[in-house]
């Protein structure tokens, strides 16, 4: 297992990339901790696949320099380096059986046979495919083909580290719970340090215990799943993270009070602001539903089963609270927001609170 | 799918049903017809029951062509299958290189039968052919017309050229149709080109193969135009395939009856391949 | 009003549809839900009439259209994959089914231009749809399918290849257009989430089979059989199979749970208790809550909630819990059951429901 440093790594698919815009990849600058879980988190389009690909090999940044545990990799092709990697749809070589699948990257490398055999039967025990070594691949469910990849990968002792490019796309919800645990518990016992990319929150958290929020080819906020959700730097990761995501809207701050329209909100602190549109984020979570406070217009309750999500707006502005399973809107209804979860952006970026 | 039954349908295909019984049906009555009796002309005819069969089946000449056929279909095959996927793993899977390449691959094939046997017959002749011309001169021995072993090079070199661009552009097809994933995924397992080849591209070009090899059997089983230009089946007999030693006998000679007998052999045999094939074929898609 | 009768579909020896009866009503937003291969594609294909039921039959507004095809009934489809006409913008994509139908030019301006308000397409409506976010994409097959003012729309799975963020802002814009446009939706989907989102009604798959059809709120918190309740929950239900003696189910160790009030009446034996992720607790509930103890085999944390993975006995559970509560593996807690919120299902998977004890 290794520790991967990405030094300032700028890629470009066009021949002469000129304006920051024909970068897919603006410059990226961050260590991948020896065994250590981390996401790469962000919507279609923000570069996650190309920082994977280039973790890998498969890609050729057009700047900056990669190293695995202080080497430099940056020109060492895919196989050279080491690595593992999963793809959105299984691929399996479906003309062999399982057992074959696994022990063909040993194979490749020429390992003796019997260190093959032994490697093999351990990592089926470790993907709770034991019993199907001897079926043939392609008759598998989306799921068994998915650990068949990781597997391979899994087989190799000495790879630098485990890379998922999306790998749960093709599966059901109920096995997508079953493959996070299990692929969480690998992590926790082997100690491998794996890169996850996702455009799914819930996958992200759950798997990392670093989530890198990623939003058009640069790096947004990096950081542990309650980070991301009590203090998103940017108001695209109070967006992207959270279902629904934060409450966003533009307030004006004096001193310890922020003001919507009519309405006064005590704030815990008093904001650093500097240049720019001010903007009070608060997420669902942290909006509380009640007979005092700021009144609200309800438009819709939505019943999600284990909780309940009230569109409502206030001073004109849609905002979204969520309450329990058994409570109810009131008649009246009135809306608080927990000091706890106010958050303060100055052109899209949160500010410090003092005192 | 299910079908709603409404037999005003079945007016719709009836100039189908029409067209099929004029043009197989009846002509291959009359052969039957023709099989099973003898005439002197003038639409007289003596039954004969199995003779003309018999006589075909018993004849050396018959044989000798069949194997000839065999021999073909098998050196063909043996040649074009591989040099196909050769030149289709080649060819570039982006680019401006694609269209070239494919129009190139498609030249050869929508040129006239006919016209690729003249191709070939002036191109092999010692006086003024380029290949013939260069041969000679550089001191082979080669003439087609005389030497059974050199008009049989020409006949395959011709059929090679003809129709290798089948199999390159089928298997081509196959292979674009590999995810990218699968290459990128082979090379982190560290899988040589050989392996790629064997457990990558292999089992995902399986049916467009199988397409190809039953096409090319096919065909070349039936072949008749190309080397009855080029050689007239000669010399002597050494090209004389099937096809050719049928028109020999039917027009040539006027043996209607032994013509018409051996055109229903000729036609069981390719109906049984035909059926070997489609039972392989399906007994592979069920596998998957 | 759509109704199917006694459909089954085989396709050789699979039966791809056993049985299904089901009736929509004009206005109404349907989810047929259910994991891959489950039959909701079948189904949406004998709805629409691409394909004929072996047996059975299918009406629509007291007509019998079974084997009516498709090109004869007014349907529109939104399929998983973007489906547009890539030489054609927005504009002219969307106008398509009215040029079809021979509409004048006036009114299929208007139409197009409500369309693409409502789908927020107006900017785009000169561009192809090629140029477009896999959103801008989707929207636009789906303001196809709306002005063509089709009696019966069929979308299946059309948020599958989205962004999760995209998914979300346009399953919340779904119900609104539904509820604008009149007439029957049926939307499938694997995700169990999905649906609760959408609201309407829901139809729960399973192997070829309708489970459950009603309003998608009462079929989540009121499943009639144990498979409807494994298929709609997401994180997976938690179940164990416990014994009933007398008042209680008894668990491991000699704990008891005791059995819902209106369910005193059942017989005395083996019952599969089924309860959902947040019904499990780390702070008693309330006094009637079941202390149990169980083994942490993982944590999972999203930032505002938190999933432990349970052993308990033979079972394997999930607690979902509020906040960030991290539990080495292989730590043994003491979590809550809360009996108001069990659900029991008899041996053949029913579940017991107490009017059928009083009958």
């Amino acid at each position: 297992m290794a520790r991967i440093d990405v030094n300032h790594v700028r890629h470009s698919y066009l021949p002469n990339p000129q304006k920051d815009a024909d970068f897919a990849l603006r410059e990226v600058h961050h260590t991948f901790e020896d065994g250590g879980a981390y996401a790469l988190l962000g919507p279609s389009g923000c570069g996650k696949t190309t920082l994977l690909n280039i973790i890998s090999g498969l890609l050729h940044p057009s700047h900056g320099e990669l190293l695995f545990n202080g080497k430099d990799v940056t020109n060492l092709s895919t196989q050279e380096r080491n690595i593992a990697q999963v793809f959105q749809f299984p691929v399996i070589y479906d003309t062999m059986t399982v057992y074959d699948n696994l022990a063909f990257p040993l194979r490749n490398r020429g390992v003796p046979e019997a260190d093959v055999d032994r490697t093999v039967r351990e990592t089926l025990e470790m993907i709770d495919l034991a019993s199907w070594a001897k079926k043939k691949a392609r008759g598998l469910t989306a799921d068994q083909k998915q650990k068949i990849s990781l597997g391979r990968g899994l087989v190799r002792s000495d790879v630098n580290a485990i890379l998922f490019d999306e790998p749960l796309t093709v599966i059901d919800p109920h096995m997508k719970w079953v493959l996070r645990s299990q692929l969480k518990q690998l992590h926790r016992r082997f100690g491998y340090t794996m890169v996850y990319v996702t455009h799914d929150q819930t996958e992200a958290l759950t798997f990392a215990d670093q989530v890198v929020v990623m939003y058009d080819g640069g790096i947004v906020q990096i950081g542990t799943p309650a980070e991301l959700f009590e203090r998103p730097r940017h108001t695209f990761v109070g967006y992207f993270i959270g279902s629904p995501g934060m409450n966003v809207m533009p307030v004006a701050i004096d001193g310890k009070t922020a003001t919507i329209g009519s309405q006064r909100i005590e704030l815990p602190g008093v904001p650093k602001t500097g240049a720019g549109p001010i903007e009070l984020g608060i997420r669902p979570e942290y909006v509380r539903l009640g007979r005092d406070g700021m009144a609200v217009k309800i438009s819709k309750v939505e019943d999600l089963g284990r909780h309940k999500v009230v569109r409502a707006s206030l001073e004109g502005r849609e905002i979204a609270a969520v309450i329990g399973e058994d409570e109810s809107v009131p008649a009246d209804p009135k809306v608080r927001f927990d000091p706890a979860g106010i958050n303060i952006y100055a052109d899209s970026w949160r500010v410090e609170m003092g005192a | 799918m299910e079908k709603t039954w409404n037999n005003k349908a079945w007016f719709m295909v009836l100039p189908v049903l029409l067209l099929v019984a004029f043009s197989a049906v009846i002509p291959l009555m009359t052969v039957v017809n023709y099989s099973v009796q003898d005439t002197f002309g003038n639409n007289v005819f003596f039954w004969n029951g199995s003779d003309w069969f018999t006589e075909i089946l018993e004849s050396e000449r018959f044989w000798l062509s069949m194997v000839r056929n065999l021999i073909f279909s098998f050196i063909i095959l043996a040649i074009e299958v591989p040099l196909g996927i050769f030149i289709a793993l080649n060819m570039p899977k982006k680019g401006w290189g694609v269209p070239v390449c494919l129009v190139l691959m498609a030249l050869p094939l929508l040129i006239p039968w006919n016209v690729v046997g003249t191709i070939w017959q002036v191109f092999g002749r010692i006086d003024i052919g380029l290949l013939g011309y260069t041969l000679s001169a550089l001191g082979f021995d080669y003439n087609y017309v005389n030497d059974p072993t050199d008009a049989w090079v020409t006949v395959i070199l011709m059929d090679v050229w003809h129709w290798t661009s089948l199999v390159v552009l089928l298997c081509y097809a196959g292979l674009v149709s590999i995810p990218d994933a699968y290459y990128q995924a082979a090379k982190i397992d560290g899988a040589s080109r050989w392996a790629i080849f064997r457990y990558i591209q292999l089992p995902k070009m399986n049916r467009v193969l199988l397409i190809a090899v039953l096409l090319r059997f096919m065909d070349s089983f039936m072949i008749y135009t190309e080397p009855f230009v080029v050689t007239g089946g000669g010399p002597g007999n050494s090209t004389t395939f099937l096809s050719i030693d049928l028109v020999k006998i039917a027009i040539g000679q006027f043996d209607l009856g032994p013509a018409a007998a051996m055109s229903i052999i000729y036609f069981l045999i390719i109906l049984l391949l035909s059926w070997v094939f489609y039972t392989v074929m399906t007994n592979v898609d069920a596998e998957r | 009003m759509l109704e199917l009768r006694n459909v089954t579909k085989t396709v050789g020896a699979a039966e791809h549809i056993r049985d299904v009866s089901l009736t929509l009503q004009h206005g109404s937003l349907n989810v047929l839900l259910g994991p891959t291969l489950s039959g909701k594609t079948s189904l949406m294909r004998l709805m629409a009439g691409l394909d004929v039921p072996t047996s059975g039959s299918v009406w629509f507004d007291g007509q019998n259209v079974t084997g009516m095809p498709v090109q004869q009934r007014k349907i529109a489809m939104v399929y998983q994959q973007f489906i547009n006409y890539p030489a054609m913008t927005v504009y002219e994509n969307i106008a398509s089914p009215l040029r079809v139908a021979g509409t004048d030019q006036a009114k299929i301006d208007k139409e197009v231009r409500n369309a693409a308000a409502l789908l927020k397409l107006t900017p785009y409506l000169d561009r192809t749809p090629l140029s477009l976010s896999g959103g801008q994409q989707q929207r636009t097959a789906l303001a196809r399918a709306i002005v063509k003012n089709a009696s019966l729309v069929l979308l299946d799975e059309p948020l599958a290849n989205l962004d999760y963020k995209l998914r979300e802002e346009l399953r919340a814009e779904l119900p609104k257009i539904f509820a604008a446009a009149g007439t029957i939706f049926v939307y499938a989907t694997t995700e169990p989430h999905e649906a609760l989102l959408l609201g309407g009604n829901t139809a729960t798959l399973s192997e070829g089979r309708i489970t459950q059809f009603g309003p998608t709120i009462d079929v989540f918190r009121k499943p009639i059989d144990l498979v409807t309740a494994k298929t709609f929950a997401d994180p997976p239900l938690n179940t164990i199979v416990l014994a009933k003696k007398g008042q209680d189910f008894l668990l491991e160790g000699g704990v008891k749970l005791p059995v819902p009030a209106e369910l005193s009446g059942i017989a005395d034996a083996n019952y599969t208790i089924g309860f959902q992720p947040h019904h499990l607790s780390l702070e008693r509930p309330n006094a009637a809550a079941v202390p149990v103890r169980a083994k942490v085999t993982i944590t999972e944390i999203t930032g505002s909630e938190s999933f432990i993975h349970l052993d308990f006995a033979d079972a394997r559970w999930v607690m979902l819990t509020h906040g960030i509560r991290d539990f080495e593996p292989d730590a043994e807690i003491e979590v809550f059951i809360d009996p108001r919120h069990i659900m029991v299902f008899d041996g053949n998977g029913s579940a017991v429901a107490a009017s059928k004890l009083a009958a």
